[in-house]
This record gives structure tokens, sequence and C-alpha cells, in this order.
């Protein structure tokens, strides 16, 4: 068959749990990029897949090589760390460029200064008693 | 020796494949560049577990390599792409 390592009952019932968990927020999330309206209702769907979907399906390899292995397997650990610390990136730049984009199209989304309020967001100098 | 992983990873292999049939969909579609631009960060995250999950299910550990390096090279891409929808160029 398939499967070549042999795994207890408790560690089949654990990975096959944590397999089902992340492909079902992965596909969930991806169901979301399919249906919302708008782009940035869009960005909300792929994040499930890349926190709880890859977490879970990452942990599930690492259970499943270590017990059915008997030596620890921690190496998806650099898959996991390398994605939590890229993809926030990837997400921050794509929303910014599509702000920027949607202003010089000309849509309806937050400007960078809001007209009636100009003092409210300008960066004062610190005057010297006040820290 | 039960049955039970086998099955739950071929549950995880059908929801990536749907997942990526979707994002390729969203791809395909999407009205605005940066619409193409996230469905491709979605396909390769997507593409990334399912080589992990066809690892556990052949219980091989080659299968792990690719992720990594699809998981370093999608990375580089979704920045340039994006980069290049902020600036009109990639490298300043």
């Amino acid at each position: 068959m398939m499967d070549t390592l042999v795994l207890p009952f408790w560690a089949e019932v654990l990975v096959s749990f944590l397999l089902v968990v992340g492909s079902s927020f992965t596909l969930v999330g991806t169901i979301g990029l399919w249906r919302f309206r708008n782009f940035y209702q869009r960005m909300h769907g792929p994040t499930m897949g890349t926190s709880v979907g890859c977490g879970a399906i990452l942990f599930a390899s690492i259970f499943y090589f270590s017990i059915g292995e008997g030596r620890v397997v921690i190496h998806e650990m650099l898959i996991w760390a390398f994605i939590l610390v890229t993809v926030p990136v990837t997400t921050m730049m794509l929303a910014r460029a599509a702000l920027y984009r949607h202003r010089r199209e000309g849509k309806n989304v937050p400007t960078r200064h809001l007209p009636q309020d100009q003092d409210a967001n300008e960066i004062r100098p610190t005057s010297g008693q006040d820290d | 020796m039960t049955a039970l992983l086998p099955w739950a990873s071929l549950f995880a292999l059908a929801c990536f494949a749907i997942a990526m049939a979707l994002a390729m969909l969203r791809l395909l579609k999407g009205p605005a560049a940066q619409d193409r631009v996230l469905a491709l960060d979605t396909l390769y995250i997507n593409a990334m577990l399912f080589l992990l999950v066809l690892g556990m299910r052949f219980g091989n550990t080659l299968y792990y390599e690719a992720a990594l390096v699809i998981s370093l090279l999608g990375f580089v891409g979704s920045v340039a792409m994006a980069k290049f929808l902020l600036r009109g160029e990639v490298i300043e």
C-alpha cells in the first residue's frame, strides 16, 4: 500500500485530524478568494490557508515522520518559520499596491490625508519641554 | 494498521486540488492585476501544501525539498510582482 511508515492508532488519529483541519481551512480560504466581491475582501481568504492551513499540515508532517521513524524530525519548522515571516510582507505590499492603483484610478478608497482635518494627520515637531 | 491515514491524506489532496482549481479560476478571471498576483500567491501556497501531503502519503521526505524551494521562490515572485504594481519597475 502507499504508507511505508506504521504508526500507532492515536498517532494516526492525531495526524488525520490535523490533515483534515488544515486542508479544510485552506479550501474555505480559497473559496473566499473566489467568492468575495472586491479586492480588499479577497485578501482575507487566503490568510486562513497560510496561517492555520500551513500550521496544521506542517505539524501533521512533523508528527507523522517523528512518530513513524522514531526520531525527532522537525525540518518542517523551517518552512513554517519562513511562511510566517514572508506572507505578511507579501500581503502588505499587495495591499499597498492595490491602494495606490485605486487612488490613481480615482476609486472610492481612503485617501492618504483627509482634507477636513489636515492638522490631525500631520506630524508635528516635538517641543523640548514635553518629553 | 487502519485505513484512516490514507483516507485523510486523500481528502486533503482533494481539498488542495479544488483549492488550486479555484485559485486558477481567479487567476484567469481576476478583474485587475493585483487579483491575479493574489491568486498566484494562493496557488503556490496550495501547491506547497499539496507536495507536503504527497510526501506524507508516500512516506518520502524528498517532497519536502520541493516544497521548501516552492515556498522560497514563490515569495520572491510575489514580492517582485507586488513591487512592480507599486512602482512600475522591479529593481529601483
